[in-house]
């Protein structure tokens, strides 16, 4: 079948390459473009692994043609730190607050709560617990998760991050 | 997995992609969010060799008021109808069922059209356009409009034909002041309903003015329990005539039995579901 052009911003970087119409976003990113960041987790469009952000939307990168990302802005993992290297507030947050065990989710987790923090700068526990539905961490029972994602809404913020009483 | 090679095309207005798939034939589909297709296709039970992507058609997107109707584009994706004023304003029942759809990522993507079109009946919004008479527009030689009530034949079986793409969605806005509600069982996010119902009514002076029912995933296809809708209409809903009407309800359902459940609890669950539906959407009336 014949290749298609495909031109996109990824990480704030145009690239523009040859691509099979049926190569999903996932494997362009990750087999092409080499960003391994996003990982296929169980590749049904259920676990959130592989979510990218694209045009201000999460998106699972395994659902979707990279043909049918042409044009678009894409943000992975790898685009999060700061361009002097600190991390990104996520980042710091996942750190912090032992936000993962594996770390296999973190990727996918870090870019769905990214959009989420953006569309919501200051969500409650339930909204984030709600946000973040579309990613499976199997490790942490989610805990730290939703505590990495509010330490970076306060960061992000500028306020000191206070933990609810248990 | 990899989906079965095939050809790419990004048609830019309707007319384009309606000649594009007369032209392309049988094996063309058309693809909007593609989260019903493309897991098709990753597992080969669905192998097109050709791909018609909606996603640059701009007239395909967009809400917009159409004297008492809202019109809805067939590429509007259901986080765009979370989003909608004028939904939440009109009519609110399209947004908690929206929610209630997959994940925020496949809601991200996931279109009406697609929804509404694919005649799988475990989709959501289905039932909740049975229950509301909405009218499904489509395009293929000629442009024509279906009752979503006549629509759905059977699983993945709808009245629309080879060459024809729905375009919008249709929906009489509901009185102002109406109740409704969509209540769907489900083992966890993302899943499918074991069963869901779609209730709009409207009250007045304490009894039911009128009622519509939508049953979710209990069939082959949505279900207009047409029946229990008229055994509450002009009661108080008290516990007796809901009874009933649950029953009625029931009655018509013929799901199958899988991972969700028995048949018979299915039934049952119809059943809860609707039961819960009525009395939210009474809360929710105005007087």
């Amino acid at each position: 079948m014949a290749k298609s052009q495909v031109s996109m911003t990824v990480n704030g970087k145009k690239v523009e390459q040859l691509v099979e119409p049926r190569t999903l976003l996932i494997h362009f990113l990750r087999e092409q473009l080499m960003l391994t960041g996003q990982h296929i987790g169980c590749d049904t469009s259920h676990c959130g692994a592989c979510t990218v952000d694209l045009d201000g939307k999460s998106v699972k990168s395994c659902t979707i043609f990279a043909v049918q990302a042409n044009g678009a802005e894409i943000r992975t993992i790898e685009g999060m730190a700061n361009s002097d290297g600190t991390l990104h507030a996520l980042q710091e947050g996942f750190r912090e607050m032992h936000g993962l065990q594996c770390g296999f989710c973190t990727p996918g987790m870090i870019m769905r709560a990214y959009r989420l923090l953006q569309e919501n700068p200051s969500p409650s526990e339930e909204e984030i617990r709600f946000g973040i539905s579309g990613n499976l961490c199997r490790c942490t029972g989610y805990q730290n998760i939703v505590k990495a994602i509010q330490f970076a809404a306060a960061k992000l913020k500028g306020v000191p991050y206070q933990e609810a009483a248990e | 997995m990899i989906p079965g090679a095939f050809a790419y095309h990004r048609p830019s207005s309707i007319e384009e992609a309606v000649r594009l798939l007369s032209k392309l034939g049988e094996d063309a589909r058309v693809i909007a969010g593609g989260h019903s297709l493309i897991p098709m296709m990753k597992l080969r039970l669905a192998s097109p060799t050709n791909l018609i992507d909606l996603g640059n058609i701009a007239n395909l997107k967009g809400i917009r008021e159409d004297g008492a109707e809202i019109v809805i584009g067939a590429t509007t994706t259901q986080h765009e109808m979370i989003r909608s004023d004028l939904l939440a304003r009109k009519i609110p029942i399209l947004r908690e069922t929206s929610l209630l759809i997959a994940d925020p990522q496949v809601r991200y993507v996931g279109t009406l059209g697609g929804n509404i079109a694919n005649g799988d009946p475990g989709n959501d919004m289905p039932a909740v356009m049975i229950c509301l008479g909405a009218t499904y527009e489509a395009k293929g030689k000629n442009e024509r409009r279906m009752a979503a009530r006549e629509f759905y034949q059977g699983a993945y079986f709808t009245a629309l034909e080879p060459g024809e793409i729905v375009t919008a969605i249709r929906i009489p806005v509901p009185s102002a002041g109406h109740g409704y509600a969509y209540e769907k069982l489900k083992r966890k996010v993302g899943d499918y309903a074991t069963a869901a119902a779609a209730v709009v009514l409207t009250i007045s002076g304490g009894r039911v003015t009128s009622c519509s029912i939508g049953l979710t995933n209990v069939a082959e296809t949505p279900l207009w329990a047409e029946e229990a809708a008229k055994i509450v209409t002009g009661s108080t809903l008290d516990a007796a005539t809901v009874k009933k009407a649950v029953a009625s309800a029931e009655a018509v359902t013929s799901p199958a039995s899988d991972g969700r459940g028995p048949a018979q609890y299915r039934t049952k669950m119809a059943g809860v579901m609707l039961a819960r539906a009525l009395a939210r959407a009474r809360e929710r009336a105005g007087a």
